[in-house]
């Protein structure tokens, strides 16, 4: 069958092409224009909605945009860039980033190992369970966790903390305690999708690899380092690459627990002072300059995870 | 005696995963318990441990059906702009994977090329000149706005393109014999063989437009267009004192999909997992 339609498959357009009112239907048709019709809106929404605003970006940070009058100022918005407030909202970011990378990346490896093994039982309970959380919106989960973490002795955290004899903690009001909350909640919401990329990386480890390890002596830990570590190196370097930019970007786990502002901008991030000075202080020129900043930020990174994962290497192993 | 210590190892280890279990599903049972206490008490305490059982009451969702026309509001936002989304952004984003992946055409490689660079320039940064651009087009407090930047996701063409390679071409050169128009082909005969891809994407679109927050937040102004984490948000005061409505409408926020993902599970994962690489 497959034979007769790579045969009789030329002699289809000419017999077409001899209606001639039906010209433009056939035009429309013919394999030459199809798929640019099928690529239209892609064409259509990239040119409107990322190319010109990338560029448009990149301008509007050179800008002052008020509404009807557009005064180009240079680099005054990158020089008012690099202040306090900046810095603050970089470091609370980065913090941030570092610390839920760490809990995001070592944490599911381990639980997508044991869950791997032969030796935990109710394992599709147990990867729905800490799957469920993904489905909640940071508003949702951010306002249980508000209450979970409220200030009073009353409320969960502290009946816990007082239970083992600490005193009661203001969540909201610390510096520490309110990057514990945001952390917390962003890893209590993306643990069971990374276990979810783990659990898939170890299907692929093949076991001769465990029994050859097994033969040569190796115990259980000794094959974790050198068997399946190895083997989880690409998969681990993806998780922390999403979660490093998915953490640059983070504002809504901020704006859940302080809403407009935190106090002393404990809770204070790049997204979130871009939010703050382009859209409520309708600064935009300015907020634009954030962004780029942050645009520079997350393609550092990309090349790094390109440069580590050797996209750059020739093909010559 | 080997046989006694494995069981020792299983058995602590599945107690450790009970225990891991029980974490990750305890602000949810909070959630779920929190729901059917009087509102005032948790305003003054935030969520106990203990509490006293006769205090459980319906109060918080007969206040919902009955009063909080606002939040049915919201709901009915959420919902037409996450159908919208759904529908519009299958509908263009499989055309176009489709088309690079089946198709010999100039240009095809600098399109995917394209649709690889937009997934890593993270939403944010267009942010600002995108809502300049619904501001000039006077779309700013619409549908159409929220919508619009979700029409062609480069994440559902990538993962259709990926999932087009491995359909059968000699369908194709079959239906083409059959007189079918390459539109036929696409629509009758191809796209009903991506069902699967269609159904992770629609879940990852779908998932994300209902949770979505940051654009509908700038582009939404007043009260009877936003949407539920948008309207949820705003009733979040220092002065808590809209717990009954948060607390009930939370719940029927993840209810209808808790239910869809008892159902298809399997998309959830799938598109989920995907969703990841969005951030």
């Amino acid at each position: 069958m497959l034979e007769t339609s790579k045969n009789t498959n030329p002699d289809i357009a000419p017999i077409k092409n001899k209606k001639p009112n039906k010209g433009l239907l056939n035009f429309l048709n013919s394999k030459k224009v199809v798929p640019y019709i099928f690529v239209s809106p892609f064409i259509l929404s990239f040119l409107v909605l990322s190319l010109y605003p990338s560029i448009q970006a990149i301008i509007m940070s050179f800008q002052r945009v008020l509404p009807g009058e557009i005064t180009f100022i240079g680099l005054r918005n990158y020089e008012r860039v690099f202040n306090p407030t900046f810095y603050k909202a970089l470091s609370n970011t980065t913090i941030y980033v570092i610390l839920t990378v760490v809990i995001l990346v070592t944490i599911p490896i381990i639980l997508a190992v044991l869950l791997d093994s032969k030796v935990v039982k109710f394992k599709t309970l147990f990867r729905t369970s800490l799957f469920l959380p993904a489905l909640t919106s940071v508003i949702v989960a951010g306002m249980v966790f508000r209450l979970m973490f409220a200030e009073t002795d009353t409320a969960v955290a502290n009946q816990i903390l007082n239970w083992v004899g600490l005193e009661s903690v203001d969540w909201r009001y610390n510096a520490w305690s309110g990057m514990f909350l945001m952390v917390i909640l962003a890893s209590w919401r993306w643990m069971g999708v990374n276990i979810l990329y783990f659990l898939a990386a170890l299907q692929n480890v093949p076991n001769e690899l465990y029994e050859a390890a097994e033969i040569d002596g190796a115990n259980v830990l000794q094959k974790f380092f050198y068997v399946t570590l190895p083997f989880l190196k690409p998969v681990t370097i993806f998780v922390a690459t999403i979660s490093i930019i998915g953490g640059f970007r983070m504002f809504e786990e901020s704006f859940v627990f302080w809403t407009a502002g935190s106090p002393g901008n404990i809770g204070l991030t790049i997204v979130g002072y871009l939010y703050q000075q382009g859209i409520q202080q309708n600064d935009m020129g300015f907020g634009a300059a954030i962004g780029v900043i942050l645009m520079i930020i997350i393609f550092i990174i990309t090349l790094i995870q390109l440069f580590v994962t050797g996209a750059f290497k020739r093909g010559d192993e | 005696m080997k046989g006694n210590t494995n069981k020792t190892l299983i058995w602590s280890l599945t107690f450790g995963f009970a225990v891991v279990a029980f974490i990750a599903l305890f602000p949810l049972l909070n959630l779920i318990l929190a729901s059917f206490r009087p509102s005032t008490e948790l305003m003054r305490n935030g969520i106990s441990l203990v509490f006293d059982p006769s205090t459980i009451t319906l109060d918080n969702f007969i206040y919902i059906f009955t009063e909080a026309r606002s939040y049915w509001q919201w709901y009915g936002n959420s919902l037409i702009i996450s159908a919208v989304i759904i529908v519009t952004s299958l509908f263009f984003s499989s055309m176009v994977g489709y088309a690079l992946a089946v198709y010999e055409f100039k240009g095809r490689n600098v399109f995917f090329v394209l649709v690889l660079f937009i997934l890593m320039v993270p939403f944010e940064i267009l942010m600002l000149p995108l809502f300049q651009l619904m501001i000039d087009l006077q779309l700013i407090n619409t549908y159409t706005a929220v919508v619009l930047p979700a029409v062609v996701a480069p994440i559902a063409v990538f993962f259709f393109r990926q999932y087009a390679l491995g359909l059968p071409r000699e369908l194709m050169d079959a239906a083409r014999i059959d007189g079918s128009t390459e539109y036929g082909i696409f629509f009758k005969i191809m796209l009903p063989l991506m069902g699967p891809s269609l159904a992770a994407m629609a879940i990852l679109q779908g998932l994300g437009s209902w949770n979505n927050f940051l654009w509908p937040l700038v582009v939404l102004r007043s009260n009877d267009m936003f949407t539920l984490p948008i309207g949820l948000a705003t009733l979040l005061t220092p002065y808590g004192n809209n717990y009954d409505i948060l607390l009930s409408g939370s719940v029927m926020t993840i209810v209808p999909i808790i239910i869809l993902f008892i159902f298809f599970q399997r998309y959830f994962v799938a598109g989920l997992t995907l969703g990841g690489v969005k951030g």
